[in-house]
């Protein structure tokens, strides 16, 4: 039996991948696939209770969540397409501007 | 209602004058006149009341201004027999002096900048003089302050002039800063600012009288300040640099009466603090004495006449000290008629020969009669001569100085009645008698100048018979407050009367022995005490070399040591060091590393987390 709990901990074990890969990887564009790695962990849980609890508004977000994580992806890939053609770099060590 | 038209009529006209009339010269003169003549008009009907019945209630009209917890003020409106006295005083002689102005001011620079301060100070002298409350009343005191700083300025391209005016509102400012300490000591102890509601309180014994000492002297300071009394008296001499009409109506009638009105507006203060009521008494008639003595010696007509006002408030300040709050009022009430007089009079005659030195003028009477013949019924009546008007209130002041037991003051008094009579006597024969030593040719003035002086001389000479003695009900009885049972407190004192006019006939009689003669200069210029008191007693060297060089700058240079050594280096540079220092420090958190930011968001997220968590 597959109980809330399961979802819940398939959920954490995902976003806690998700902020390591965010935390930890050099190439901008593997953090960028950990950001949506986060996203949809949250997602999971979101549809987990959705079901759990006879709620729809759970599943309702999720489509939104996703959605707005499409757009936020096509605006990221095409900012990094931008630096890339600038910067000839998708190492994030290398892009330090703000300090500056 | 009545009394808030009164009041705000003289201000639309000044915002009239400056926004709308200003390039309209005459069209300014007549608002200005209008509107205070208007005041008049319309205070005939309190007056009317008032002399119908004496012992009439007071009428207060007043809403809300300011009302937080433990704070109420009001602004309002208290009509009573004094504050309507004041009304007619002001509105009268302000109505005349405003004409009268019409025909000196002709053809100055600024006319109509001239009257919309003129209207501004009517404005705000009837807001003293209306006022119900403290508050109010130090704001219209302050505003008056304003009206005449703006009038003695007014040649402000002379730099005598302009400096004359600053040196009068900061020595105002000195005396004020006692008033308003003076004003919230009493708040602190009654909870109220309303003149009506602290009289209660005093009245049921609610103050200590140590506090009500305190309040007394600071609430006196500002008397002192607007009184010219000493030893703020220096501003007022000054002041003369305005035109003469101000000096007439501002530093002669009304406006520096205010003290004296302060002081009988409080006088339930002052009857509960006879040690208080001391101090004012001997500040008054040290002042008194003073002035008159620096009278004696002045060359400038309308100095002389500034001295002579100086130890006239005195006088009045005397009167409130030693308790005679009517005979004060009386006094005030005929000398803002005979010294307005005597301001304008003096006024026609610069006008006729375009000099203030009495030196260079001499054997006028003839081409000037009707100045000269007003200008005599007013020094008459300021020597106090029998019977004009300064005879009956100056007698009312020497009897009750006499009847209280106050010898030394009653001395003084009778002194100064004498030196008055002495310097006025000079005034006149120098003035207008005696050799011709003008230049020109001197003619009288239009009659929009010589009307009013005529109209203020019949006062000047009668205005003296509502306070004899033996009439009832007389000034006194109308004046007087609960505190004297509706009666004024003096009778008629054969003594003091006779003494008082032996030695105004004696002063009259010396002077004319000195000065009615072809005389070139002054004859008792040699005299050592001519000399120190034609210096004024050297008190403005005093001020500007002890008071301003030694101990001001010397608070100004411990204050710059002060300054420079401890604020700038602990303060100013400490607080520069701990920023930058601070700086450095926080600048290693800037790496520009995206993911150095993000993990600062992430355990932030998890403290976060922990801590709800945990509670």
């Amino acid at each position: 039996m597959i109980t809330l709990s399961h979802y819940l901990i398939l959920s954490l074990i995902l976003f806690s991948i998700g902020i390591a890969g965010v935390l930890l990887r050099r190439n901008i564009i593997i953090v960028l696939m950990s950001l949506e790695l986060m996203f949809n962990s949250i997602n999971i849980s979101l549809a987990a209770f959705s079901h759990f609890l006879q709620s729809m508004t759970g599943r309702i977000f999720v489509v939104f969540t996703i959605t707005v994580a499409a757009a936020e992806v096509a605006v990221g890939l095409a900012i990094l397409v931008a630096v890339y053609r600038q910067r000839k770099t998708v190492y994030i060590e290398e892009l330090d501007e703000m300090k500056h | 209602m009545v009394s808030w038209l009164i009041l705000f009529i003289p201000l639309i006209a000044a915002v009239l004058i400056t926004f709308v009339t200003r390039k309209q010269k005459d069209l300014s003169s007549y608002v200005s006149i209008g509107a205070v003549v208007l005041c008049f008009i319309l205070s005939i009907d309190p007056i009317l009341t008032l002399l119908k019945d004496p012992h009439m209630k007071p009428v207060e009209q007043g809403f809300s201004w300011i009302n937080i917890p433990g704070l109420h003020v009001e602004i309002g409106t208290l009509l009573d027999p004094l504050s309507i006295l004041m009304l007619f005083v002001v509105t009268f002689v302000g109505s005349l002096i405003h004409i009268y102005s019409r025909g000196y001011m002709h053809g100055e620079h600024g006319y109509s900048r001239f009257f919309a301060c003129m209207s501004l100070f009517i404005f705000s002298m009837l807001g003293i003089v209306l006022a119900n409350n403290f508050i109010q009343i130090y704001i219209f005191w302050e505003l008056v302050g304003l009206s005449s700083y703006l009038l003695i300025g007014y040649y402000f391209e002379k730099p005598s002039a302009s400096d004359a005016a600053k040196k009068a509102f900061l020595v105002n400012r000195v005396g004020d800063f006692g008033f308003i300490l003076g004003i919230f000591v009493l708040f602190q102890a009654t909870g109220t600012f309303n003149f009506i509601e602290i009289n209660h309180i005093l009245e049921k014994g609610g103050i200590p009288e140590s506090t009500i000492y305190i309040a007394a002297l600071l609430i006196f300071c500002g008397a002192i300040g607007k009184s010219a009394q000493f030893p703020l008296h220096v501003w007022l001499p000054d002041a003369m640099e305005g035109p003469t009409p101000v000096s007439a109506l501002i530093h002669a009638a009304t406006m520096v009466a205010a003290g004296v009105y302060l002081l009988a507006r409080t006088s339930l203060l002052y009857h509960f603090s006879p040690d208080a009521m001391e101090v004012v008494a001997y500040i008054g008639g040290f002042t008194a004495l003073l002035a008159a003595v620096i009278a004696v010696a002045q060359n400038d007509i309308k100095r002389v006449i500034a001295y002579s006002t100086l130890s006239s408030l005195g006088y009045m300040v005397m009167a409130m000290g030693v308790g005679g709050m009517t005979a004060g009022m009386f006094y005030l009430t005929t000398h803002a008629f005979f010294k307005a007089l005597l301001f304008l009079a003096a006024g026609s005659v610069i006008h006729a020969l375009h000099t203030q030195d009495i030196w260079e003028m001499g054997d006028v009477f003839k081409k000037l009669k009707t100045t000269g013949t007003t200008f005599i019924l007013g020094s008459l009546a300021m020597a106090g001569v029998f019977p004009f008007s300064g005879f009956w209130s100056k007698d009312e002041i020497l009897t009750i100085a006499f009847t209280s037991h106050h010898y030394f003051l009653f001395t003084i008094g009778i002194l100064v009645a004498f030196v008055s009579a002495f310097f006025m006597t000079r005034l006149v024969f120098v003035t207008f008698f005696g050799k011709g030593r003008y230049h020109g040719h001197p003619h009288e003035s239009p009659s929009v100048m010589t009307v009013p002086l005529v109209i203020l001389a019949f006062f000047a000479v009668v205005a003296g018979f509502a306070g004899m003695p033996w009439i009832e009900p007389n000034f006194g009885s109308y004046i007087a407050g609960p505190l004297h049972g509706g009666h004024g407190e003096h009778g008629f004192n054969l003594f003091v009367a006779g003494l008082s006019t032996a030695v105004v006939i004696a002063g009259i009689a010396l002077g004319y022995i000195v000065y009615c003669k072809e005389l070139k200069s002054d004859p008792l210029a040699k005299n050592v005490l001519y000399n120190l008191a034609h210096n004024k007693f050297y008190f403005d060297e005093f001020y500007d070399n002890i008071i301003v060089a030694k101990v001001y700058n010397g608070i100004g240079r411990i204050c710059n040591f002060a300054e420079v050594n401890f604020i700038i280096i602990f303060f100013v540079n400490g607080f520069a060091y701990l920023t930058r220092e601070t700086g450095k420090v926080l600048r290693l958190t800037t790496t520009g590393k995206l993911q150095h930011y993000a993990l600062v968001m992430v355990a932030g997220v998890v403290v976060l987390v922990l801590f709800f968590g945990v509670l």
